[in-house]
């Protein structure tokens, strides 16, 4: 087997089969709604779906989304933009990706989904020494426009929010981002959030936040302000955020329920004095990702 | 769940109430931006809706032999179509409408007026939506609108959905929006 013959197999993977995790998260979701409710009613088709896209190897939801390969780096003369290219346009060409690539301003598709830039690519380096070293992974996750639409980014202070720059602050962005989004995103979805960094490092943390199994605890250490001695616990709070957007009660597609989110993960960065960015990045049920040991 | 079955009775669609589960059986036809554009430029529908279903979706298809097969068909967000969607509920006697995230409080006001509902089907879940659509039965202005946005026509056994604006006036969109917020100024006054 040829390395574009596996990286088709992960791409036919990831559109086909939701991650097990996921899938977890979305019948404990079910089991707590009425039987015969909308929200029941929504969460059930999207099982059905589920293990039916999984039986016969079809996309799960007909948008593929924009591709998006996280390559260890000790990969990186193996697992090249080239080779990438080529999984991508032989798994397009056997319908395990829909023709969803077009030309921004001219409209132009790119029938086989590529094009400078798409797929995108981050070679990451991983600690030496360490297990992700010695046994590298390729990752792909795939994002629909419709959830992708969802995400936002708020600058601290937001007088409309009333949110100044302190915890609370960042609390009120996020719960605001969830009520913002009611269904459109189709929930129930994941919030990966970044808070701090530059502009365009909070979109791309608060992405990578959706890697995370939706079991992995975030680590305290993201938060600790060391002058103060005084150290968050960022975990506690993925978890009381995630309890509070599910209070407010938006649940599957927006039509009310127990279940509007499935996770949320939070990370931090450090920022310029003058900057306080809350990005967040917002992914659908689909939440179609995936790894592969090369 | 609500079993609702072709021609739908005007009586049992007046009766159905936002956060019904629906099961709907019978012809279903696609149409979407540039089916209610050339709707709302004066052309005549060459389908007939009476008592029948709309579905906002520009479905997966591929050529099956002499015929077509439906690989993918979620729906499509239908907002898009609020400025004709009254309009075209008044002229064609459509019954359901069937899309993602919810209409406006015209084409809402148009529904309780004519008796239609409209059907949240389950975004992303496009195999089970295919699956149920079945198969293609015949299309119309797929030379003028293109595969994506055609008049695909389907005979559908047992699509399943949520009626989420209803022929009363109510929508469970506006309804959920409006208890989220209250919620939310409730939790961030605490």
């Amino acid at each position: 087997m040829t390395i574009v013959d596996k990286i088709v197999g992960l791409i036919r993977e990831t559109s086909s089969s939701l991650p097990e995790d996921v899938e977890k998260a979305i019948k404990a979701a079910y089991r707590k709604e009425e039987k015969g409710s909308a929200a029941a009613t929504v969460l059930k088709t999207i099982l059905d779906n589920c293990a039916l896209a999984r039986r016969e190897q079809t996309p799960l939801c007909q948008d593929t989304g924009t591709l998006t390969f996280f390559v260890d780096a000790s990969l990186r003369r193996k697992v090249t933009p080239a080779v990438l290219k080529k999984a991508v346009a032989r798994a397009t060409e056997l319908g395990y990706l829909r023709k969803n690539c077009i030309d921004s301003i001219t409209g132009y598709s790119y029938d086989d989904n590529c094009a400078e830039g798409a797929p995108v690519v981050h070679y990451v380096d991983r600690p030496e020494g360490s297990s992700s070293q010695r046994d590298p992974v390729v990752t792909l996750i795939l994002k629909g426009g419709g959830s992708e639409n969802m995400s936002r980014q708020y600058s601290l202070p937001d007088a409309t929010l009333g949110a100044g720059r302190d915890l609370a602050g960042v609390r009120k962005c996020i719960l605001d981002a969830v009520q913002k989004t009611q269904g459109y995103g189709c929930a129930p979805g994941i919030l990966g959030v970044c808070i701090g960094g530059d502009r365009a490092t909070g979109y791309e943390v608060a992405k990578e936040q959706l890697l995370r199994p939706l079991d992995e605890k975030a680590s305290a250490r993201g938060l600790s302000n060391r002058s103060n001695n005084q150290t968050i616990d960022l975990a506690r709070l993925e978890r009381q955020l995630l309890d509070e957007a599910n209070s407010l009660g938006i649940g599957p597609m927006g039509l009310g329920g127990k279940t509007t989110l499935l996770g949320l993960k939070l990370a931090t960065r450090p920022r310029v004095p003058a900057s306080f960015f809350v990005t967040v990045a917002y992914m659908c049920w689909a939440a179609r990702r995936r790894s592969m040991r090369m | 769940m609500i079993e609702l079955k072709y021609p739908f009775d005007e009586n049992q669609i007046r009766a159905l109430k936002a956060g019904d589960a629906v099961s709907i059986t019978g012809p279903v036809h696609t149409g979407r931006d540039k089916f209610h554009k050339w709707f709302a430029d004066g052309n005549p529908i060459a389908v007939d809706f009476r008592d029948g279903a709309l579905y906002h979706c520009g479905p997966v298809i591929v050529k099956d032999g002499e015929g077509w097969a439906v690989k993918a068909a979620g729906p499509t967000t239908s907002v898009r179509e609020n400025p004709y969607e009254p309009a075209f509920i008044a002229k064609s006697g459509v019954r359901i409408i069937i899309g993602k995230g919810g209409m406006d409080a015209a084409t809402l006001a148009a529904m309780k007026k004519h008796g239609c509902v409209y059907v949240q089907a389950v975004g992303g879940a496009a195999a089970v939506a295919a699956k149920a659509l079945q198969k293609v039965v015949g299309v119309s202005y797929l030379k003028e609108f293109g595969a994506a946005e055609a008049c695909w026509h389907f005979d559908a056994v047992g699509f399943t959905g949520v009626v989420a604006m209803d022929a009363h006036g109510t929508s469970l969109f506006a309804k959920v929006a409006e208890s989220s917020k209250r919620k939310l100024d409730e939790i961030l006054a605490k």
